[in-house]
């Protein structure tokens, strides 16, 4: 049973064909990963699933419903979550703040219960930090609490924005990238995490990757794209060992 | 040194940290409702200003501090406020009744100048709210009917439930709106609206991806500002007494983002340092102005070097130029810009710290690290 469809989906920016009838589906529970160049059209892929760009074709599909003309802020609170490749945090915030802004899409008050702070603000504010905590000791983000997100190292930043997409109680993660910039330790980290991610937590991941180790370690399926076209499909060995895919990376 | 030992999460969503810091704050509170009996009525009228600056700073730093619209056109809405204060007063309608009009009246319009916020990023945005300001001017000098142009539209002192409010007690007056102000603003700032301001300030797109209606919540920002400078508009409207179209010019919105900057965006504690600082500044210039000149010439009677007065005398000249106010406000802005990102308050931050860890003080807790690269393709 899949949760997540791409039928056909396509995007041009003027001219350039960025994506070009891209079919995949995700199946519940799984860890699918997009491989491919840079320019292939990764990124592009995500910023189409969570509707912050307009397809010029296909259609979006997430848990049976078609999400292909849902406005960017209610993508959250239909259970898809993202991180961001060049790190998109609240940086003069701390991280506990970025974490509790993750779960605004489950916010229930109004503007002036809000104004007067009414005990029913506070419950829920306390009900959203639980939770956030909860995400916090699952990454080991114990001690950064109260840092702000200026002063923290690139790596622990990293692992902010995984916890700040976690927050939100995704049922689909988007990973960005979620090794660039990180050290071989960091990275075996990340990926016993999304291991965790998928089996104790039982969130779907969708991820691009450039790390083939990383890559092979996590992911079920997988897909590589290139020009903005799919090349092929399949685990993780088949579509590394396809001649489509030697040929996109080494060319010949 | 003092450690902050955290037993409930309450303690995080609460307005205060612990006992100590309830402690300090209540103190501030006995010396702020202490202060009229030290002082002659002068001081404690100049001290009004002061708490109606803090709530225009409120107003404004929740509009650039936090949710990171810059506007230059605050001046106006102030007006808006003090006008229709004044007017519905004119025509006898009751105080409560006639503040909390003027207030509706400004978040109004706050809500419609807001919506080119919508649209519009950056410095165009300030542009468009600097427009707006002359417009409004424009119709403070035209609408007599209402503003009474320039013969001024007279504002006595407010009558409550019958009870007229001396100059001593304006005071408390308007330190009870700017406490319940800075309430009301505390309380946003640590639910999900306040979250909301900042997240859309750091990073529009992850807010978005986050569940953050842009539009929605930079509308209640505008609105909730417009609203707060309303407030402080009616107050404005009795400190002054006399409303003129020229009092809301531009220089008044550029105090206003003085304030804000000076005292340390992005804290409520720095819109109070804000306006102490903004009020005391022409003074101080003032008096200096009146004194180098006067000090410098009696150092050089004595020294016998003519020279130091005639220098004090071209100081004293300088500082008297019409203009040169307005150009030392620039030369601060640039230099709290430059030297203390985070104004008055980050300083206080500083010194705090300083004392709370003394001796173990170290320069390099302050240290920004340089920023990332950060994505710009998807502005």
């Amino acid at each position: 049973m899949s949760l997540f469809q791409a039928d056909n989906l396509s995007i041009n920016f003027g001219g350039i064909k960025a994506v070009d009838g891209v079919t995949f589906d995700v199946a519940k529970g799984e860890v699918f990963t997009i491989i491919g160049p840079n320019g292939a059209g990764k990124t592009t892929i995500f910023n189409l699933v969570s509707r912050i760009y307009e397809p010029s074709g296909g259609r979006l599909v997430f848990d049976g419903n078609d999400i292909t003309q849902v406005p960017p802020h209610k993508i959250a609170a239909l259970g898809i979550a993202r991180t961001f490749q060049n790190i998109e945090l609240f940086e003069h915030a701390t991280l506990l703040q970025n974490l509790l802004l993750a779960r605004h899409a489950h916010k229930t008050s109004g503007f002036f219960s809000e104004l007067l702070f009414l005990p029913s603000v506070r419950r829920k504010e306390l009900e959203h930090r639980e939770a956030v905590e909860k995400v916090i000791e699952f990454l080991d983000l114990q001690q950064y609490r109260d840092s702000f997100i200026v002063n923290l190292p690139y790596g622990v930043r990293k692992v902010t924005e995984l916890a700040r997409a976690l927050c939100t109680n995704p049922k689909l993660l988007l990973l960005d990238e979620p090794s660039s910039g990180l050290n071989v330790e960091e990275t075996e980290d990340m990926a016993f995490w999304i291991q965790d991610i998928k089996n104790l937590l039982g969130i779907t991941v969708l991820m691009v990757e450039h790390d083939m180790k990383l890559v092979s370690a996590v992911s079920d399926r997988v897909l590589a794209l290139n020009y903005g076209r799919p090349i092929a499909t399949g685990t993780p060995s088949e579509v590394q060992s396809h001649p489509d895919v030697v040929r996109a990376y080494l060319g010949g | 040194m003092r450690f902050l030992f955290k037993t409930s999460y309450n303690q995080d969503v609460g307005l205060f940290r612990d006992k100590v810091d309830l402690f300090w704050y209540s103190l501030l509170g006995v010396a702020a409702l202490g202060l009229p009996l030290l002082m002659s009525t002068y001081y404690v009228t100049e001290i009004s200003l002061v708490l109606i600056y803090a709530i225009c700073g409120i107003s404004l730093m929740v509009l650039v501090g936090y949710t990171g619209l810059v506007s230059l056109g605050h001046a106006a809405f102030l007006g808006i406020g003090a006008y229709a204060h004044g007017y519905f007063l004119k025509i006898g309608i009751p105080w409560i009744p006639s503040v909390a009009m003027a207030v509706v009246i400004t978040t109004a319009c706050g809500l419609i100048v807001g919506l080119p916020a919508l649209r519009m990023t950056g410095i165009y945005l300030t542009i468009a709210t600097l427009a707006f300001a002359l417009i409004i001017q424009e119709v403070f000098n035209h609408w007599t009917a209402v503003t009474q142009g320039f013969d001024g539209l007279p504002v006595a002192m407010p009558v409550i439930f019958g009870i007229s409010v001396s100059k001593a007690n304006f005071y408390y007056l308007c330190l009870f709106f700017l406490v319940l102000s800075l309430w009301l603003t505390r309380n946003l700032l640590r639910s999900p609206t306040g979250r909301a301001w900042v997240a859309i300030r750091d990073s529009e797109i992850a807010a978005q991806s986050m569940g953050v209606h842009l539009a929605i919540y930079k509308s209640i920002a505008f609105a909730y500002s417009a609203g707060l400078m309303g407030l402080a508009g009616a107050l404005y409207a009795h400190k002054i007494s006399h409303l003129a179209p020229d009092i809301f010019n531009i220089l008044l919105s550029i105090n206003f983002l003085l304030l804000v900057i000076v005292g340390g965006l992005g804290s409520l504690h720095g819109t109070i340092f804000g306006a102490i600082f903004v009020v005391l500044l022409p003074p101080i210039i003032s008096i200096l102005r009146d004194e180098i000149p006067a000090s410098l010439g009696a150092a050089a009677t004595s020294t016998g070097i003519a020279a130091i007065g005639a220098i004090g005398k071209a100081i004293g000249g300088f500082l008297a130029k019409p203009g040169v106010e307005a150009g030392i406000l620039g030369l601060i802005l640039v230099l709290v810009i430059l030297l203390e990102p985070l104004g008055i308050y980050g300083r206080w931050v500083k010194i705090r710290v300083f004392f709370s860890t003394f001796p173990m003080y170290k320069r390099a807790t302050f240290k920004r690290q340089k920023s990332y690269m950060k994505s710009e393709r998807l502005r």
